[in-house]
């Protein structure tokens, strides 16, 4: 077995034993890009000698003691909506290209400290809006498992890089659904924390009621490992909880089996029109799968389900529209050449700068927002989100974590979405409504639907992703997808 | 809701952006369709609901209020399309002579 097929928990093993060097870790995934990049086009920018470098400079001043650096020597990406000092930041946007941010994310120091080591920046859709990767203004991702395919998105990089063994992690981003999605999608793990777990410092604002960083692997229990390094407060984002962040690992070990948790199922998840068979059969796969660890299984509702989607884009667009309006041109990024005059300067870079599908949303924001439908759209849609968190609330009550379906379909063709934005985002509707309740999602690859991944979503109270874990770890270890890589 | 050419321009204006007149047409037809699908809310009682606008359930941790320097000047300036080395430089603001 080749060091890049390796979980990130093995290969941190095997660091800290000293039976291999980060150097040779590092060449070994850097290898592996070089052998995968050119056909899966996961990453925006690379740090190949710096990495190296800094491997080197590791191995040559090995900690005796590791406790403080979990993740010493591990290889791992980010996707290029959160900043790295030094390194371009783009967020697939030509408004940011050349933009070099002078300080690092929280997240992205938190793994500094923890030891990791990153190898570069993940492609994905131009400020995280998409569920392709084809909306991005470099490069469309194609899925590991079929590379005709898109990876999902819009975390699609980083899902295309782990499933491919390019790395052992990478972070994404969860805005409606960006990091569960691609995870589903190119059979890897994904957890969108509870709102307020993990801080969002240094992530480029989508819509910040919403945004949540969270890590993509290929075990629940890497997830875990990266969760532990990245959670927890951050004075300089004010929405961070300072709610103590627990031993991830020891609750996914806390116990052997299921017994004794009581699985919800969403009957408008199970029950929509649009879910294909194959995607609906490996997820009857895994509820057996509970059932038979010892899990009681019980029939929820969700009732506002149909109205997220409207609910979603409407607030999402809005925060889009006023967070998108510090790309100017004036400060960093893309500036028209020779304006006319300052409002050319403002309009002209914009116009250039932003992709369709982003000016879309923030066209959409302008207008709910605007005098005369601001309560018709954007308030409407604010009190729907309310009783969208009820329903999780109540249902949360009757069991201790939902299970679902992520995406209703495996990955389709690239290009096949076509023109029409709606159909897009139609294909949202399992992932969107957690989001709208700030509440913790895990996917996790539970099959297959012929020859491509399919995922299945665990959704919890909020601050409990340790249960998720459990539940995720125990799942992928009976279904056989624990540490599943793309044959490529 | 459907969005007519002069609702779209002004909708362009706010948003200081200006797609290519070739393109408007488009884009318009597309915020219709989707301002027209969202129109799918007022289905909703939403009596007495009070508005969600961020699912923050803990309580927010506020900090002193501290002016701090976390970074030089020339590292901020060093981004900008436009400097004199002290300031970001953009086109005339007040027009005239």
């Amino acid at each position: 077995m080749e060091l890049f097929e390796l979980s990130l928990c093995e290969v941190r093993d095997l660091l800290r034993k000293g039976e291999v060097s980060a150097e040779a870790v590092t060449r070994s995934c850097l290898n592996r890009i070089n052998a995968t990049e050119p056909s899966v086009k996961a990453l925006l920018g690379r740090r190949d000698e710096a990495a190296l470098k800094q491997a080197r400079a590791m191995d040559a001043a090995r900690p005796a003691d590791f406790s403080d650096k979990p993740l010493w020597g591990v290889p791992v990406t980010v996707k290029d909506v959160l900043t790295v000092k030094g390194m371009p930041t783009t967020a697939a946007s030509k408004i940011l290209e050349g933009f070099v941010p002078p300080y690092d994310a929280h997240v992205v120091e938190k793994l500094e400290q923890a030891g990791a080591i990153i190898l570069g920046k993940n492609n994905m859709d131009e400020f995280a809006m998409g569920s392709t990767t084809e909306h991005s203004a470099y490069a469309a991702t194609t899925n590991p498992w079929d590379v005709e395919r898109v990876p999902g998105g819009s975390s699609g990089g980083s899902a295309a890089s782990v499933a491919a063994c390019q790395c052992f992690a990478s972070l994404g981003s969860d805005t409606g659904g960006s990091i569960r999605q691609p995870a589903s999608l190119c059979g890897c793990v994904g957890i969108k924390p509870t709102y307020g777990r993990v801080s969002r410092y240094g992530l480029l604002a989508y819509a910040s009621s919403f945004d949540q960083v969270g890590p993509m692997t290929r075990t629940v229990e890497d997830a875990a490992a990266m969760l532990q390094v990245i959670a927890g407060h951050d004075r300089r984002d004010s929405t961070c909880s300072p709610v103590a962040v627990p031993d991830y690992n020891a609750a996914m070990t806390a116990q052997a089996d299921l017994k004794g948790l009581k699985l919800g199922l969403p009957r408008e998840f199970f029950g929509h029109e649009g879910l294909d068979a194959g995607v609906a059969a490996a997820c009857q796969k895994a509820v057996d799968a509970a059932r038979e660890l010892g899990a009681e299984i019980v029939e929820v509702s969700l009732p506002h389900t149909e109205y997220s989607i409207a609910s979603y884009y409407i607030l999402a667009a809005a925060e889009a529209s006023s967070n998108l309006a510090r790309y100017d041109g004036v400060r960093y990024g893309h500036r028209t050449a020779a304006p006319k005059n300052l409002e050319d300067m403002y309009t002209s870079s914009r116009t250039e700068g932003f992709g369709p599908e982003v000016q879309r949303r923030i066209l959409l924001g302008s207008y709910v927002l605007s005098a005369g439908y601001y309560d018709a759209y954007y308030r409407k849609a604010a009190q729907v989100r309310r009783l969208i968190r009820q329903d999780y609330l109540d249902a949360l009550r009757q069991c201790d974590m939902l299970v679902a379906p992520v995406s209703p379909v495996p990955a389709w063709k690239i290009g096949e979405m076509g023109g029409d934005p709606l159909q897009m985002y139609f294909m949202d509707i399992f992932t969107l409504s957690l989001n709208l309740a700030g509440l913790p999602g895990l996917s996790v690859p539970v099959g297959m639907s012929g020859s491509l991944p399919v995922g299945i979503q665990l959704m919890g109270r909020a601050f409990d992703e340790g249960r998720l874990f459990l539940a995720g770890d125990k799942l992928t270890r009976v279904l056989g997808t624990h540490n599943q890589r793309a044959p490529m | 809701m459907s969005l007519d050419k002069k609702d779209f321009l002004h909708l362009c204006r706010l948003s200081r952006l200006e797609p290519d007149a070739s393109a408007q047409e488009e884009m318009a037809q597309q915020c219709s369709r989707i301002l027209a699908y969202m129109d799918k809310l007022a289905e909703v009682d939403t009596t007495d609901v009070e508005p969600l606008y961020s699912p923050v359930i803990h309580e927010c941790a506020f900090r002193d209020d501290v002016a701090e320097r976390r970074r030089e000047r020339s590292a901020i300036l060093a981004d900008a399309p436009q400097t004199d080395g002290a300031f970001f430089i953009v086109p005339r603001i007040v027009e005239g002579k």
